[in-house]
This record gives structure tokens, C-alpha cells and sequence, in this order.
């Protein structure tokens, strides 16, 4: 069965049963997670078909909150490997009503799955969910905390384009506030050994956010100088019309990705997008389609390597225990 | 545990401690039926009496039984959390002898039947002195003022909306300036509503963990306006929980300017500070948050120097299921009434004032907010606690008298400990008997 694995040693190099956040992970271990989805990643599924690496493993998909890209990126992820995979999909507000996050972990435990993957739009409560259940929990974002293996996708699809993540300067421009894509890359790269700076309006930027060991900047021209990557994030469309920012046009007017801002990036920048993109209000459509500098579709690509990579390593740490 | 009153007892070998007539001296006590008969340095120095009880205290301290400005009963309402019986037994094991509950109940205390409710279920069970509050408005909805001179009439202690702030401008200074006719006291617990829809302090800790902060500023500027509306109506004003470096000054001002202002804060605030969040740590939960390491130095300073006159319990009963959710869905506050004493007697063990001011803050300056009598003096109803001072130990939830648990503070080592407690000269607690 091991031969399904890029990786033939036992070791794993990651010493952690579940995968909550980037926060607290050694560079050894984020290097292994990278190195082991970079072989996926090259790695032929057609030419491993049946792939039976995770063969008689169940992965259930626990969304509290909409997702079709994650669930389905991960969904992928486990089948490719050969694992069953069951979907859950919970209205969070009725379950408030009722039945308490516990009592769905209690319940999903009893179902005896190998790994749970769980969004929820609470910051903590995949942490608090994965200490009430006996299996690997993988973090599919919660709240504005964490998202851990969309910081893993980006890294991956980085450092297959720039060879390393080390010296690199990636600008993180948009809703830094509310954004758990963020706060993962942050901690990520920073670990890694990049320069990291944020570009926000002053409304949505978290206070003390240069505790994180970056640079904030509220004018994206500034900003956005001589960077080798420039990440944009989705600004949720709840946010965009008087709450945190004044319309759509003045948005994209001051903090949209067009040809012109991207001019002071480095002339061989690359921009990234976490999906699903907003045109026109954070990114211009000529620039997120332009294959030359957006990587957003190889980034799609890489979330399905670095999510079976994620699978692999965790499931290999339950063998260990058994 | 209630026995009736003996006729007489004796109590001997005490360090009485009384700030109410400056006492601080190894003596004894007599009391007879519900009040003190006799009180002095001394008393019972050649041996207690023959033929009446006799209590020898053996050289700890008797003082005034702490009054508490702030606790919530949840009976009626929500009796699975906590209910009047059994915060009463938790109060009098943790030194109190007095306390008034918020109106926040369902039904709110917001009419006469209310208060008599809470007051007839006091006397029945009989153990710590139970008054409420009843609500400034109607439904707690910020907007129609409540009977003030009848409810006052009728025994409530105070005025007070609880955990929510009246937000109108307009209402607050209707209310002040109203009450001042009957001579009762607005508690706020300052907090501008639009600036604290957070879940915790804001700062680093907020930011990392991805959670909605509150800003110190919603404190301060709440309580600023509610100042000049006292110093526009002359009305009586309690500021309760104070937990920020810039409401203590703020309040120092006021009291140069001899505003009829006092504040209190609870032992949280000068205890813990937001890096008890930690990991989504639930307990840590509170309104006013737990906020940085200055504020609550600060807010210790100030107990020091008088310039928070009162320390509550801000006894906030939560049951499990209202606690093992995710940080921003789960309830705000932490059960005091059995922490109250020990906490604060760490301020007395780290030499920020001494024992007999720390009973100022605790019974005497409460007492006289509410227009209420504490000390040792003859005549006053015998309503005192019994404790050692230096006895180490560590906290444990799981022996809590109250029904709900959700306390930050489990493991955590304290020094002092509540021996007797005696209300109306009946003996309600004994550790003795408890062990």
C-alpha cells in the first residue's frame, strides 16, 4: 500500500495529529506538507488509478458555512487517494437553535470517520470541535482565524513558480479584517522567510496587525512597490456598500488590481486570488486573466495536491498510533 | 445549616476589623438575638462569660460580612443556572452577608411584584441578605422610565438596566435627574453599545484569533456622558465595572470635582488580563472584557488608592451549555460570589493596601452606596465573617456552592479562607461543618 506514496518514508516530519492553523507549525513541518503535495502535485493520477493509498478511510466534509470550491477541492483530494467521502452541509443557524456543535461531533464521532474536515463561520470552533472528537481534524477555515491549506495552496503554487518563498516580498491587499486567508498566508510566509506587507483601507484593517511582523500600508501604489507577489482578497459584498467602505467604484478606485497599480509590482509579479473573484470590484478582469502574471487557476490546482498531501500525512500519523 | 439564634454568643480571641469605627485590634464580640450587643478591644480578654455560647476564634478576623453590589440570581427564570437558595448558600460561604441582584430575570424586575418576589424568596431561604435592582426602563428596552419612587418604596436598592447600557442620551438624564427626588442611586455598566458589538478586548490577542474586538474607548466614553448628565441633573450615579485605565482617571476628575459619583469593578479586572483568552478559552469571556496588562494594573491601583470605592462579585451563573461554544456564541461572564474574598485578598498579600481597607472596599463603601448600614457597632445587626487571612489554597469549581461552575480561576492558588459567617446572629456557614 505504500507504494501510492510519493514520500516512502514512514516519518512524516509533521508532528501534530491535527491541521488547525499555520500558526505554531515549524518551518520543517510546513517544508514537509510543501514537499509532499509538490510530488502529488507531479504526480500523474491517471498512472495510480485505482489509487489505493487511503482505501477503506472515511473523510466527512463538515460545512457550516457555504463553500463549493473547498468541499469540492477537498472532496477530490480524498477520492483521488482512494478514500470514501461523505458531505455534510449544516445550516448553521438552525443548528444554533437546536443542536449544539458538540452534539454534531458527538454524533459524527460515532460514525467512526479518519478525518474531518470542517468549516465553520466561527473563529475557534473547528479548535474546539476537534477536542470533543477521536479523529484528525483538518481546519477548512473558521471565522477570521485560519485557513490553513489555502496558506499551503499558495505557498505551493509560489514556490513552484518562483523556486522559493524565501527573501520573496508578497503585498496581501484587501479585506485583512475579517480575512482568515490572511492571517494563514501571513504566519505562513513569515515563517517561511518572505517579506510580508498588507494594503487595506483603515477599516479593514485589524488594529496591532503589525504584531504579526508585517508592514501595513493603506495606499496600494505604495503599497504595492517592487513586490514579487500581490495577493488579493474577496471583499465580501455585505461590507462593500457603507458598512467598512462607501461603494463598489470607490473600492475599486482606490484598492482594485488594475494594469496601472500592478505597474509598480516588479515587472515579473505574480497575482493570486483565493476565489471566488469579485471583477471589477477587486481585480480588473484583464489583469485576473492574464496569463502571464495570474496564477489563480494554477492555485486551484495546487489545493487539490497540497489537500491530498494534508490527508496523506495525517491518516500516516493514525497508523502510527494504532 | 441555619440554627436558630442563641440567646447570647461570645465571640473571642478575634482580630476585629471594622473601617466603620476604624478598628483594627485583637478583641471579642457579643452578640445578642440578630444584633451586636457588645464590641471591643477588651472585650473577653479575661475569658468569654459563663452559661452562653462561646466562639473562639483563635486569632482570625471578624469583620463586617461583605456586601455585594452586583449578582445575578437567574430565579425566576432560569433556575437550572442558578437560583435563590443555592447563590445564597454560595454567597455565605464566600464572606457575604448582603447582596443585591440585577433585574435582568425572566420576568424582568421591572414592577412591584418583581421586588417582593426576590424579597419573600429571600426570607424563606433565609441564608446571605437577598435586595435587587429593579430595571431604569421598562423591558430593559432603553426607553420608558420604570415607577422609581414606588419600586423604591418597595425595597428596590437601586436602579440599574444590567448588562445592557442605556444607550439614549435623553433616557439616562430622565432618569438621573428623576430619581434624584427619591433619593436612590443609577448603576450603569458604561459601555457605548455601537462600539462594543465585539466579543473581547481589542488588541493583539482579538487579532490573532480572528475575534471581534471591543475598544477601552467604548468604557470611557460612555461614562464621560453619563457624567455631565449627573453634573446637569444632580442625580446619584454608580459606574459599575470599571475595567479600563482611562475610565480610573476619568473618575479621579469626577471626584476633584465632587460629582456625586462612586464606581466599582470586579475582581477579574484587576486579576486577569486579556492573554487568558488564550485559546478560545470561553470562561475568559466577560463583559467589560478582560483587557491588557495596563488596565489592569491600573484598575488594581485605583482599588488601592479608594479611587473605585467597591469591589462586586459580578456573579454571572452560565451553565455548560451556555459555555462550550464557540467564543463569540458563548455567554459573557464568570460566577464570583466564592472567589470575591480570596482574590481580593491578594491585593492585602501584595501590600497594595491593607486588610482594614480592603474591607472598605468589600462591605463598608457598598453598604453606603446603597444607603445601608455596615460595621461592628453596637446596636447594627450582627451580619459578620469570620476568616484567616493567609491560608493557602487553590480554587476548585467542582465544590462551589453555586449550581453553575464557569469560573477561570479553577487551580488557580489564593490565600484566605471564610471560617463562619453569621447574618442577623444566626451562623449560616461554618467551614467546620462543611468539612
Amino acid at each position: 500500500m505504500c507504494s501510492d506514496r510519493p514520500l516512502d518514508d514512514s516519518k512524516t516530519g509533521y508532528a501534530h495529529r491535527h491541521l488547525l492553523g499555520i500558526e505554531g507549525l515549524q518551518r520543517s513541518e510546513i517544508a514537509a506538507l510543501l514537499d509532499l503535495a509538490d510530488d502529488y502535485a507531479r504526480q500523474d493520477p491517471r498512472a495510480h488509478r485505482p489509487n489505493t493509498l487511503l482505501s477503506g478511510y472515511t473523510v466527512i466534509n463538515l460545512f457550516f458555512e457555504n463553500s463549493t470550491r473547498t468541499r469540492t477541492s477537498f472532496e477530490l483530494a480524498a477520492k483521488r487517494l482512494g478514500a470514501q467521502v461523505i458531505n455534510m452541509s449544516v445550516a448553521w443557524s438552525s443548528i444554533k437553535k437546536g443542536e449544539t456543535l458538540i452534539d454534531t461531533a458527538m454524533t459524527l464521532t460515532a460514525m467512526r470517520p479518519d478525518v474531518l474536515v470542517v468549516r465553520h463561520p466561527d473563529s475557534g470552533a473547528v479548535k474546539l470541535l476537534s477536542e470533543k472528537v477521536d479523529c484528525a481534524v483538518i481546519n477548512g477555515g473558521d471565522g477570521s482565524h485560519e485557513h490553513p491549506t489555502q496558506a499551503l495552496l499558495d505557498a505551493l503554487t509560489i514556490r513552484q513558480r518562483k523556486g522559493t518563498l524565501q527573501g520573496l516580498t508578497v503585498a496581501i491587499c484587501g479585506d485583512i479584517l475579517h480575512s482568515r486567508v490572511a492571517r494563514s498566508n501571513i504566519h505562513l510566509l513569515n515563517i517561511m522567510g518572505a517579506q510580508v506587507r498588507v494594503i487595506a483601507p483603515p477599516t479593514l484593517m485589524p488594529s496591532k496587525i503589525e504584531r504579526l511582523g508585517v508592514t501595513a500600508f493603506h495606499d496600494m501604489k505604495k503599497g504595492l512597490q517592487d513586490v514579487d507577489i500581490v495577493m488579493m482578497l474577496r471583499l465580501q459584498t455585505e461590507r462593500m456598500q457603507g458598512s467598512y467602505v462607501p461603494s463598489v467604484r470607490e473600492y475599486f478606485r482606490f484598492y482594485g488590481l488594475d494594469r496601472e497599480k500592478l505597474s509598480h509590482a516588479k515587472p515579473d509579479a505574480l497575482i493570486m486570488h483565493p476565489g471566488p473573484m469579485n471583477r471589477g470590484v477587486e481585480i480588473d478582469t484583464e489583469v485576473a486573466d492574464d496569463i502571464d502574471r495570474s496564477v489563480i487557476r494554477q492555485q486551484v490546482e495546487m489545493g487539490v495536491a497540497v489537500r491530498m498531501a494534508c490527508l496523506d500525512i495525517l491518516t500516516r500519523g493514525q497508523e502510527q498510533e494504532a | 445549616m441555619s440554627v436558630k439564634a442563641p440567646e447570647r454568643t461570645a465571640y473571642i480571641n478575634a482580630r476585629l476589623i471594622d473601617p466603620d469605627s476604624d478598628l483594627d485590634s485583637p478583641g471579642g464580640l457579643l452578640t445578642e438575638g440578630e444584633e451586636i450587643l457588645d464590641v471591643g478591644a477588651g472585650l473577653f480578654t479575661d475569658g468569654a462569660p459563663e452559661g452562653i455560647a462561646v466562639i473562639d476564634c483563635a486569632g482570625a478576623v471578624l469583620a463586617p460580612g461583605a456586601v455585594d453590589l452586583r449578582t445575578q440570581l437567574r430565579e425566576p427564570g432560569e433556575e437550572h443556572k442558578e437560583t435563590i437558595a443555592s447563590a445564597g448558600r454560595a454567597a455565605v460561604a464566600g464572606g457575604i452577608t448582603s447582596l443585591v441582584a440585577l433585574p435582568n430575570t425572566d420576568p424582568i424586575v421591572d414592577d412591584v411584584a418583581g421586588v417582593e418576589f426576590v424579597a419573600r424568596r429571600a426570607r424563606e431561604e433565609k441564608l446571605a441578605k437577598v435586595y435587587t435592582y429593579a430595571s431604569i426602563t421598562r423591558g430593559l428596552e432603553g426607553q420608558e422610565l420604570t415607577e422609581i419612587g414606588l419600586l423604591s418604596e418597595y425595597g428596590a436598592r437601586g436602579f440599574t438596566d444590567g448588562l445592557q447600557p442605556v444607550a439614549n442620551a435623553n433616557v439616562m438624564r430622565r432618569a438621573l435627574s428623576y430619581s434624584s427626588a427619591f433619593d436612590t442611586v443609577i448603576l450603569q455598566m458604561p459601555q457605548e453599545p455601537s462600539l462594543s458589538t465585539g466579543v473581547m478586548n481589542s488588541g493583539e490577542v482579538a487579532m490573532r484569533l480572528g475575534l471581534s474586538g471591543i475598544s477601552p474607548l467604548a468604557e470611557v466614553i460612555m461614562l464621560e456622558r453619563d457624567l455631565r448628565l449627573v453634573e446637569m441633573t444632580g442625580g446619584r450615579y454608580h459606574a459599575s465595572l470599571i475595567s479600563t485605565a482611562a475610565s480610573v482617571e476619568v473618575m479621579r476628575r469626577a471626584r476633584q470635582r465632587g460629582l456625586p459619583v462612586t464606581c466599582d469593578t470586579a475582581p477579574q479586572y484587576f486579576t486577569l488580563n486579556e492573554s487568558e483568552v488564550g485559546d478560545y478559552r470561553t470562561f475568559a469571556r466577560t463583559m467589560p472584557p478582560l483587557r491588557s496588562e495596563e488596565d489592569r494594573q491600573a484598575i488594581a491601583e485605583a482599588v488601592a488608592d479608594g479611587t473605585i470605592d467597591a469591589i462586586c462579585s459580578d456573579h454571572s451563573p452560565h451553565d455548560q451549555d451556555s459555555k462550550r461554544l464557540p467564543f463569540a456564541l458563548a455567554e459573557p461572564g464568570i460566577v464570583g460570589l466564592e472567589t470575591l474574598l480570596p482574590l481580593s485578598l491578594a491585593l492585602v498579600h501584595k501590600d497594595a493596601l491593607s486588610l482594614k481597607e480592603l474591607i472598605t472596599r468589600l462591605a463598608t463603601a457598598p453598604a453606603a452606596i446603597l444607603k445601608g448600614q455596615s460595621g461592628l457597632g453596637k446596636g447594627r445587626a450582627a451580619d459578620f465573617v469570620i476568616f484567616d487571612p493567609d491560608r493557602p489554597r487553590m480554587i476548585e469549581p467542582d465544590r462551589f456552592r453555586s449550581k453553575s461552575k464557569n469560573s477561570p480561576f479553577e487551580n488557580y492558588a489564593v490565600q484566605g479562607e471564610v471560617l463562619q459567617t453569621v447574618v442577623d446572629g444566626r451562623t449560616v456557614y461554618s467551614a467546620a461543618e462543611e468539612s
